[in-house]
């Protein structure tokens, strides 16, 4: 059930908060041993938690619309005062001493927290594959992988083992997940949602986002978790009271942009025609779609690597095994126990984004890689917000293909990167984007929608996504997911 | 062969707002070690900075009294580097747009005036104190001074002698503490100076190849540290051989410099532009409001002295190097002392005690040197008294009347109680007795003195000296 539903029958005391979240426990129980993708799970703190909420509803006090709706966070947000891993060995026993941001207003918001989810270590990686504790299923099929690097979070969603997650988007990680596990996943405009608390991969380029199971959900859970906060000066003063506002209003004048390039080359078969055909149904809305040229949208996976990973290389330096994480027993001086326990404590594909990034901040390579995709950047957004003086959302695919059997790409990071190659650009230009499910391809997995808006437009993209939910038959997909 | 030095001053201060510069921890100095920190300043994961804008006020005030011109748009960046004492492994500091730069100030060595170019000032977070060997075992790490907000002064290489050097950081330092950006406390490390200096032959145009000597926290290491550099380079040339571009650790109390690092080991600080905070950007009403308010400087300072309270350039320039010292004198001058007499004790006695207890602040307020001129002038006590008064002040804080209640410092004026102690001398001194009968008036300055010394300093000397001439004249 959706977060709407449930509501309406928490409101009207058709269930109780508790019986609400010992059901979620006990579909946590039944499937999570398949898809793995709750990586810690806080019942003692939740079935308390839900008691105190109950009195709110019995109240009739501080009621939103997520009161009492059971929900799960990705692994890297803080949560005070119990584990938050990042998926990495090296933070396999961090507590935080502090809540991020967005759990302090989910927990205002009454929402109870089910449990963390799994990822990618430190959200690098496209099919959570590179988590140091367990590989996560896809709900459609258990030997695909759920993508990433918020595969977690996503497939809990597909499961129904809570009603909805949030994840973070670095360059495509709540989308591609989404895609790959028919639900909807919203990257907000940077700067959206606090990122306080919010265990930093690349700083300018991260956001939180929600994956829900219906575009409605995901306005809702966007009110209670948008907002300007004190603890991060990068968020952003709009004040935007309800991202669902638009959802009704008349579609017809709305223009979108359909990039060739995103339909070129690289692309399967199946996705595209599930996308051509998700454009007719816009055409047969009275929509206008055209064809336009995203031309930079070629050198965006690169100057996202180099601008991603140079970030990830100063973010990721304070793990040094010193004052909290993974600390090497095997040392005789410090540079031995830097050396150690970084060795020992990050997976393979973290240490190669480190090293990748410092060189590119390296002295002497400074200009030609950090400096040229800084302008790269720049050039990136010029384009689309050219694209965005004539229209209202740019739609394409969200990824190349759908779920890909595990294992299947995990030994060539390079395929693995060209996985991102319509997502990253939408971080890099810090815009707002939204996957949808969109149809399915011959072995029944779901197909993404991505519907990019320009920069602190959620409430249009959310409108653009709603009129496609309520004509497809992709609503409720999720009902078929194991 | 004749050598002149070169040497660039990089001075660090740590800027005096009460609290940090990207969190609310207190920058108070002490306190129990990792007490004054929260998971921002410990860079604990998922933390982010958010800039205190007092900071930014400070930096740019130090801008402005430092004649420097203040940038309309700055930014922050990172400068990456594992050490135990920097918790996120990088320094949030900036690397190519500063806050300020082109500045300039006016120094005075041996009467001559002297204009010492400022490159740059920008903005930094200190990091925090690693205590070594107190447990035999290792180190440990106390992070209170941990994101203290610090300003960085980078020179230009205009300074041609160790004097100048020092001349150089008390006028900074003078004017930081004069706009209140900082109290500059060196012995706290509230004010800390790098060394970088190269010696050429003179007439030479092309710099030598400099050495670094970092954290110099007073103004006799500096002096210290480039006369030894200075006279270590031009012996090593001497003998043929090559400076090595390095980094030498000044060990203060064995007056000797140690090789630290070279170039070819030094760090690539991988510098690049802070994501987490936003640029800094000012319009010209918030930077002129800033010079607008701007405390008053040294020079005005000095100008009212000499025009308001008629004081000699030299006193007024002497009282205006630290700005204690200044305030001190101003808070005697409105308590009602005569400023001349308030700069002389200030000159003269403080000064020495100041030196002799190694104090950069007098212990307490002008308004009790005031009321101890006020006790001169009354003749409740003498001159001499006066002095020994203000150095039991320096001691016990108390107030001057009190002192000379408890020790019975008072003047004596009791005339039978000075006749019987003059009777005693005349006695005693037949001599100079004689002297004085026989004509030589100037004798009796030294009966007068042995009176005075017979009545602990404490006779009123004129009536000391009226009373022995009557009896003297009795005799003749």
């Amino acid at each position: 059930m959706t977060i709407e539903q449930l509501h309406g029958k928490l409101i009207s005391k058709e269930i109780k908060v508790e019986e609400l979240v010992h059901q979620y426990y006990e579909k946590i129980e039944a499937k999570d041993k398949d898809i793995s993708a709750y990586i810690s799970l806080c019942k003692d703190n939740a079935m308390k938690n839900a008691v105190l909420i109950q009195e709110r509803i019995n109240q009739n006090k501080d009621i939103t619309p997520l009161t009492g709706i059971p929900m799960a966070i990705k692994d890297n947000m803080c949560t005070k005062d119990s584990k938050t891993t990042c998926g990495s060995k090296m933070l396999e026993n961090f507590e935080p001493p502090y809540n991020a941001t967005v759990v302090e207003k989910l927990e205002s918001s009454g929402s109870i927290l089910l449990g963390k989810l799994n990822m990618d270590e430190f959200a690098m990686g496209g099919s959570t594959e590179n988590s140091a504790f367990k590989k996560t299923k896809n709900p459609y099929d258990l030997s695909r992988v759920p993508g990433g690097s918020s595969g977690g979070s996503a497939a809990c969603v597909a499961a129904d083992m809570a009603v909805f997650t949030l994840g973070s988007d670095t360059g495509g990680s709540i989308r591609q997940p989404a895609s790959f596990c028919g639900v909807v996943g919203l990257k907000p405009t940077y700067g959206t949602i606090s990122r306080y608390g919010l265990v930093a991969f690349a700083s300018s380029l991260d956001q939180i986002g929600p994956i829900t199971k219906t575009v409605t959900d995901a306005g809702l859970v966007l009110n209670a978790t948008a907002g300007k906060d004190k603890y991060d000066s990068t968020s952003s003063e709009r004040n935007i009271a309800d991202y669902n506002e638009y959802l009704k209003k008349d579609i017809k004048n709305i223009k979108l942009a359909v990039p060739r390039q995103y339909l070129a080359s690289g692309i399967s078969a199946e996705v595209k025609d599930s996308i051509l055909n998700a454009i007719n149904e816009y055409e047969k809305m009275g929509i206008v779609c055209e064809y336009v040229d995203l031309k930079l949208a070629d050198y965006a996976i690169a100057a996202y690597y180099i601008i991603s990973s140079a970030e990830a290389s100063s973010n990721l330096a304070r793990y040094d095994g010193i004052k909290y994480g993974y600390h090497s027993e095997n040392y005789t001086n410090l540079i031995e126990l830097y050396k150690n326990s970084r060795s020992e404590g990050f997976g393979a594909e973290v240490k190669r984004r480190i090293m990748l990034g410092t060189y590119a901040l390296s002295s002497g390579y400074y200009d030609a890689y950090y400096k040229k995709a800084l302008q790269v950047r720049t050039l990136i957004k010029n384009e689309f917000d050219k694209i965005f003086e004539t229209y209202d959302g740019i739609i394409g695919p969200t990824a190349p293909t759908t779920a890909y059997k595990i294992g299947e790409k995990s030994e060539d990071p390079l395929e693995m990167y060209l996985g991102d190659v319509y997502t990253v650009s939408v971080n890099i230009a810090g815009l707002p984007a939204i996957s949808i499910p969109c149809g399915f391809d011959s072995h029944h997995l779901p197909v993404g929608l991505q519907i990019i808006g320009k920069a602190f437009d959620e409430r249009k993209i959310l409108q653009i996504a709603y009129a496609y939910e309520q004509q497809s038959s992709f609503q409720g997909l999720i009902k078929e997911a194991k | 062969m004749e050598y002149e030095v070169v040497i660039g001053l990089e001075i660090h201060v740590e800027l005096a707002t009460e609290t940090k510069i990207f969190c609310d921890c207190t920058t108070a100095f002490g306190g129990e070690v990792n007490t004054h920190c929260c998971p921002i300043c410990t860079g604990m994961p998922g933390t982010l900075p958010v800039m205190n804008e007092k900071v930014v006020e400070y930096a740019i005030r130090a801008g402005i009294a430092l004649n420097c011109e203040i940038a309309h748009f700055s930014k922050m960046d990172r400068k990456n580097y594992f050490y135990p004492d920097l918790p996120k492994a990088y320094q949030v500091s900036q690397f190519d747009l500063p806050l300020c730069k082109n500045g300039y100030v006016d120094i005075e060595v041996d009467g001559k005036i002297k204009r010492i170019g400022i490159t740059r000032i920008h903005m930094e977070e200190d990091a925090g104190k690693l205590i070594h060997d107190q447990w035999g075992t290792g180190s440990l790490i106390d992070y209170n001074r941990c994101g203290v907000p610090l300003i960085e002064i980078v020179s230009e290489p205009d300074i041609r002698s160790a004097e100048e050097a020092k001349a150089y950081v008390e006028k900074v330092r003078s004017i930081i503490q004069y706009i209140g950006a900082s109290d500059c406390k060196m012995q706290e490390g509230s004010l800390r100076a790098d060394v970088n200096l190269s010696v050429r032959p003179i007439g030479q145009e092309k710099f030598g190849t400099r050495t670094e000597m970092k954290n110099l926290n007073s103004f006799k290491s500096i002096l210290r540290a480039a006369e030894h550099e200075q006279r270590r380079q031009i012996s090593e040339i001497e003998h043929g051989n090559i400076i090595v571009q390095e980094t030498r650790r000044w060990d203060d109390t064995k007056g000797k410099s140690y090789s630290m690092r070279s170039k070819e080991e030094a760090h690539d600080y991988r510098y690049f532009p802070e994501p987490d905070l936003v640029p800094i950007e000012l319009t010209d009403e918030q930077i002129s409001k800033i010079r607008k308010e701007l405390p008053e400087l040294p020079e005005d300072r000095v100008n009212k002295y000499i025009n308001d309270y008629q004081l000699p350039e030299y006193d007024a320039k002497l009282l205006t190097v630290s700005k204690n010292i200044s305030d001190f004198f101003e808070q005697a001058v409105t308590s009602g002392a005569n400023p001349k007499k308030a700069s002389n004790y200030i000159m003269g006695d403080l000064m020495k005690l100041m030196n002799q207890y190694d104090d950069e602040a007098i212990p307490f307020d002008g308004d009790k040197l005031a009321k101890l001129i006020s006790l001169v002038e009354a003749g409740t006590i003498s001159q001499n008294i006066a002095s020994k008064v203000l150095s039991m002040m320096y001691e016990t804080r108390k107030d001057p009347a009190a002192i000379v209640k408890e020790e019975n410092l008072a003047v004596v004026n009791d005339e039978s109680a000075l006749s019987e102690m003059i009777e005693n001398i005349i006695a005693q001194h037949t001599k100079s007795v004689n002297d004085y009968l026989g004509g030589n008036t100037k004798a009796i300055g030294f009966l007068i003195g042995q009176v005075m010394q017979k009545s602990k300093g404490k006779g009123n000397p004129q009536m000391i000296s009226r009373l022995l001439e009557e009896k003297l004249n009795k005799l003749k």
